[in-house]
């Protein structure tokens, strides 16, 4: 059975003034089962967020292939891509309206709201850890850690096989990052969702991943288990960087 | 009692001539303005003069071009002075949209259909006469009215996809169409454009008297008949630019995305 994910000489290109080019991402190929939390490490600025852009087609790849289930990406209509990969970014970025409204945005878009919208959302939001009764409540005032939640519920809401965390806890306080992380652990754990999750926080990949990769200026510097890749990196940059010596900033990419 | 100071239906009124002597006389107001920006220290003396002089060439171009086009009774001279205005118009409002790529067929595409369909639904139902005369100075009124609302509406959605890219791409991200994951956008930018037309229509007698009215006015026409005339005129531009604003929106909205629903970067990088 093929894996979950599989990326295979990704590379990306963007225009830099010109008809000069700057490559974000250079010859990036790894893959994932079902069921995994994939790690995906490295310092601001080495391509992470363009990478997990370009796996849900938000950027087109300039070279290379993304395949979901075995099925190259590009053979599938880019809006049944979008549904079967659902993204958290490091920002919300809630809509206007109620949290049912951001929770049924998916289903909505496709003409496909449920009969029973009010318990469909209520669900969702507790498996988010909020209460199943806030369904009409406005998304203002909302804490970070809220929004977040409401962020995962909403793209969970098109039942993803594979969810892309854009560093989903860096614009938290420690607190409510610490628990959104557990909440996401758990979910990873508990049901055959795929986690991709980029993070510049070398504890917290400690904590969260299986097996994950470190990215340093576009391209992929150390592959493996988690455990070995942070213990013991063989190349230099990658010691360099699990080290703490390179700059590990959550600056957006 | 000698003779009234303002006589109503006077001799103005009956021909609505003026030669240039009238003309010379009127600049007495340029030099009493030219006057305070040289005691103010304005420095605005140049420009006010510049823009005087460039005034009445442009004026008296456009002047002989429709009294040419008049005299000329063909229907194909009225066209080309449509297509004229409408070419000036998309070139003016492309120059602005020019980070989109296609500005300038957008804003022709916009601007002739808005203008089209305003003059030849006027014509065909017979609102106003089919002649040189009225549908030269409409079709100006509605170019221009259209030209401003695609350059507003065009500016305001690349100002949206800045501003909103976020969100934006959190919708596609939910797998949202580009049109859906753009309309709140969408919606913002026609309705900033149409506003000031609608203020426009609501004080229109309260606040200001328009231009079609007064000039009628002025004419020698009858004051209901100029009336009317002017209703017409701000009802067909609600059309024109209802029309201007939703095509402009729709096409820039999809020179926005790429073919695989990308949305695009318009400032490169």
């Amino acid at each position: 059975m093929s894996p979950r994910l599989t990326v295979d000489g990704l590379c990306l290109d963007v225009p830099a003034g010109g008809r000069a080019t700057r490559r974000l991402l250079d010859d990036v190929t790894f893959s994932v089962p079902a069921g995994e939390v994939f790690t995906v490490l490295g310092p601001s600025g080495s391509g992470k967020s363009s990478l997990l852009r370009c796996l849900d087609r938000l950027n087109e790849p300039t070279a290379g292939r993304v395949l979901i289930s075995g099925q190259d990406m590009r053979d599938l209509p880019v809006r049944e891509v979008r549904r079967r990969v659902g993204m958290v970014f490091q920002q919300p970025a809630l809509f206007p309206g109620t949290i049912a409204d951001n929770v049924l945005y998916g289903p909505r878009v496709r003409a496909e709201e449920p009969a029973d919208a009010d318990a469909f959302v209520g669900d969702l939001l507790a498996r988010v850890g909020l209460p199943p009764d806030w369904t009409g409540h406005s998304t203002r005032d909302l804490s970070g850690g809220e929004a977040q939640r409401i962020a995962l519920a909403r793209a969970l809401a098109n039942g993803p096989q594979i969810l892309l965390l854009d560093e989903p806890t860096a614009a938290l306080d420690r607190n409510a990052s610490a628990r959104i992380e557990h909440l996401l652990v758990e979910m990873g754990s508990a049901t055959d969702l795929t986690l991709v999750w980029v993070t510049h926080d070398l504890d917290q990949a400690r904590r969260i991943g299986h097996s994950g990769l470190i990215l340093v200026d576009g391209r992929v510097v150390e592959q493996g288990s988690l455990t070995t890749l942070l213990a013991d990196p063989e190349a230099e940059v990658a010691r360099l960087f699990v080290a703490g010596d390179l700059d590990s900033g959550p600056a957006a990419t | 009692m000698g003779r009234a100071l303002i006589e109503v239906a006077g001799p103005l009124a009956a021909q609505a001539q003026f030669s240039f002597v009238n003309v010379a006389v009127a600049l007495l107001m340029v030099a009493v303005a030219v006057a305070l920006s040289f005691w103010q220290r304005l420095s605005l003396e140049k420009d006010m003069l510049l823009a005087c002089a460039r005034a009445f060439v442009q004026l008296l171009a456009i002047g002989y071009v429709i009294q040419l086009v008049f005299r000329s009774r063909s229907f194909w001279f009225v066209l080309l002075l449509l297509t004229a205005m409408v070419l000036f118009a998309a070139i003016t409002s492309g120059r602005r949209l020019r980070p989109l790529p296609g500005a300038y067929a957008i804003a022709a595409i916009a601007i002739t259909l808005a203008s089209a369909l305003t003059l030849v639904l006027l014509v065909a139902l017979d609102v106003v006469p089919s002649t040189a005369r009225y549908v030269v100075p409409l079709g100006g009124m509605i170019v221009g009215n259209a030209m401003n609302v695609v350059s507003v509406v065009g500016t305001r959605l690349m100002e949206e996809l800045e501003s909103q890219r976020r969100t934006i791409e959190a919708a596609l991200a939910l797998a949202a169409s580009p049109s859906q994951a753009t309309r709140p956008s969408l919606r913002r930018a026609v309705r900033v454009a149409m506003i000031p037309l609608i203020d426009n229509t609501k004080t229109i007698g309260l606040v200001f008297l328009p231009g079609a009215m007064t000039g009628m006015i002025l004419a020698g026409a009858d004051p209901l008949d100029a009336v009317k005339l002017q209703a017409i005129v701000m009802y067909m531009l609600i059309g024109t630019v209802a029309i201007a604003a939703v095509t402009a929106a729709y096409l820039v909205q999809r020179q926005l995305f790429t073919r695989h629903e990308q949305l695009r970067r318009l400032s490169g990088g």
